[in-house]
């Protein structure tokens, strides 16, 4: 009996301190972001200094996550739209080079997209869409692609054809039968989807610190840039509130949708 | 064209391969179109522009000046920049996946029981994986700071430290406190891909080994290990193909720094491509080099990952 309350205590002790080291440096990014800041010389005491510098730093905070919203709205859509469309394209219709597209989007995952951003960078200018957040969130919604399609694909296979013919019967075409019959019965796991896109797109820095100049930065490159502006004293209050906001968007999505991102991890989120 | 109009009509074997109708293949490529668009615009033509590229001198500001293969690959070759990135991305790989493997796989047994507790713990452990690598990076880069962060002080007055040095400005610090950084934001991902696959295993088979009377590690020695293998297969390809890849963290953390001590290889292609030489050619050669590595390491592992599943059968 002891011998098991010995091990229960334990236990509680060795998870509640695995527990804690995990959140600790959540936690202090936002203690130190309200903390007394000497390098933007505010008053001393604990406050919102630091993200009211933050407001107003370089091109200021609302041009930055404005930016980021565009980028991760670019990005969400596109995927969602391209994945959901050829998704249903792979599951229900036969025709001559279904079987190559579906290998071809499968190699995305092959290729690291850090091998492509040179060649993005010439190329995107020859498209006419450097430096724009439309064609970098086109970037990033491709690479969320193959996951996307599979997914979506195994969506549309596990639902009964029946639910298609009566639809055809009630005198739908094939684009009505897929928007009013067939997206609204797989819009979970297109939650699924939209969920590993947004995260991803949100908080990618590497592609955009390729394509993008500091005006249409999204918030993770602006900070990076921020940090590096400042030469000799860095602003490590306003770091840490830049990484407070960004984190507030996304950790309640993730806290909201967890359910959804297990689902996406057993089907196979093979990008990190 | 041997396509048939009226497959729909016939009795005959609908599945036949050969016969496809010609309306399918008109709707299939309709929606097939956006995805379409996407692979050819950002993904089939850079890939053929960074293998075209690799062969020139292209530079920054200049763009393309002149064919020049293979002088790019022969640079690289000897290049002892390009030797010591390699060197050091797979020191930091193989540190990476040694600590965070077992520490996932440990973490997914502890927690695998559905008891409250362990939902919270699995929630907390896990949420580090919301954060992007760049806001973690910079998160810690205020952390390892001397001026604010609690570490240095720490580290300082255990002696652990020089005096005068901080935690990112020696060589085995910054690798260090890179490593601890990645774990801390993988750690709860792997242990969740884990605790899928330890929630796979039906539990009948270890009711029979407590009838046979086997012990927890006899349990896990002989029944989780074995029926893990393709789980185990699948996160250490993500960690070694991701820890292969590192930029965001060194960018962020070290700029490869000191003494470019923690230079990645793709951290390389930045810095060829940017900083260093600007040349876009070289830096599109390097890109080459990884992107033939990685897609070798992929098939391989691929490979090993479905000879895993057979045996499993």
């Amino acid at each position: 009996m002891a011998n098991l309350l010995t091990k229960r205590v334990v236990y509680y002790l060795l998870t509640a301190l695995i527990a804690i080291t995990f959140i600790l440096p959540l936690a202090w990014a936002v203690v130190n972001s309200i903390a007394p800041n000497s390098a933007t010389s505010q008053s001393d005491g604990y406050g919102l200094g630091n993200y009211g510098a933050l407001a107003v730093y370089g091109e200021g905070l609302t041009t930055y996550l404005s930016n980021s919203v565009i980028l991760t709205f670019v990005a969400v859509a596109a995927c969602l739209i391209a994945a959901t469309m050829a998704g249903y394209a792979i599951a229900r219709f036969t025709f001559a080079g279904k079987g190559l597209m579906f290998v071809l989007v499968l190699s995305i995952l092959m290729v690291p997209y850090a091998a492509l951003l040179i060649p993005l960078v010439v190329w995107m200018s020859e498209l006419g869409l450097d430096n724009t957040l439309v064609g970098v969130g086109f970037v990033l919604a491709l690479f969320q692609l193959p996951f996307g399609t599979f997914v979506m694909r195994n969506a549309f296979e596990s639902i009964p054809s029946e639910l298609e013919e009566a639809a055809k019967l009630d005198g739908c075409g094939t684009f009505a039968t897929f928007m009013r019959v067939m997206v609204p019965s797989v819009k979970a796991p297109m939650v699924t989807v939209g969920l590993f896109v947004f995260l991803n797109a949100w908080n990618d820095f590497m592609v955009p610190l390729y394509l993008l100049g500091p005006q249409n930065a999204p918030l993770p490159l602006a900070m990076v840039n921020m940090r590096q502006q400042v030469m000799g004293v860095i602003d490590y209050g306003l770091t840490t509130a830049g990484v407070v906001v960004l984190a507030i968007p996304a950790v309640i999505l993730f806290l909201a949708l967890q359910k959804y991102y297990i689902k996406g991890l057993i089907s196979g989120a093979v990008k990190g | 064209m041997a396509v048939m109009a009226d497959t729909d009509e016939r009795q005959v074997v609908p599945h036949r391969r050969s016969r496809w109708s010609r309306t399918d293949t008109l709707r299939g490529w309709a929606f097939l179109a956006p995805a379409l668009a996407l692979v050819v615009f950002f993904f089939i033509v850079p890939v053929g522009l960074v293998v075209y590229m690799s062969a020139t001198d292209w530079t920054l500001f200049g763009g393309f000046t002149a064919m020049n293969f293979p002088q790019n690959f022969v640079d690289i070759a000897s290049d002892p920049m390009f030797a010591k990135s390699l060197e050091f991305t797979l020191k930091y790989t193989v540190l990476t996946t040694v600590i965070l493997m077992p520490l996932a796989f440990f973490l997914a047994l502890l927690v695998q029981e559905a008891r409250q507790w362990n939902k919270f713990l699995r929630t907390a452990i896990l949420l580090p994986s919301a954060l992007g690598i760049a806001s973690s990076s910079l998160l810690f880069y205020a952390l390892y700071s001397p001026q604010v962060g609690p570490l240095n002080p720490i580290l300082d007055s255990l002696g652990l430290m020089d005096a005068q040095q901080t935690i990112l400005g020696t060589a085995d610090g910054a690798l260090w406190a890179t490593v601890v950084l990645v774990v801390w934001r993988f750690t709860g991902y792997f242990m969740l891909l884990t605790l899928i696959g330890v929630q796979a295993i039906p539990g009948d088979i270890y009711e029979a080994a407590n009838l046979d009377g086997a012990g927890r590690l006899r349990k896990l020695r002989s029944i989780t290990l074995p029926m893990l293998k393709p789980t185990i297969a699948m996160t250490m390809i993500l960690s070694v193909t991701g820890s292969l890849l590192a930029f965001d963290q060194f960018f962020i953390l070290t700029k490869g720094g000191p003494n470019n001590e923690t230079l990645t290889t793709v951290l390389l292609i930045y810095k060829y491509a940017f900083e260093t030489k600007k040349d876009l050619g070289m830096a599109a050669a390097l890109s080459v080099v990884v992107l033939l590595a990685l897609v070798i390491i992929n098939v391989l592992q691929l490979r090993a990952l479905g000879v895993g599943r057979s045996e499993e059968k």
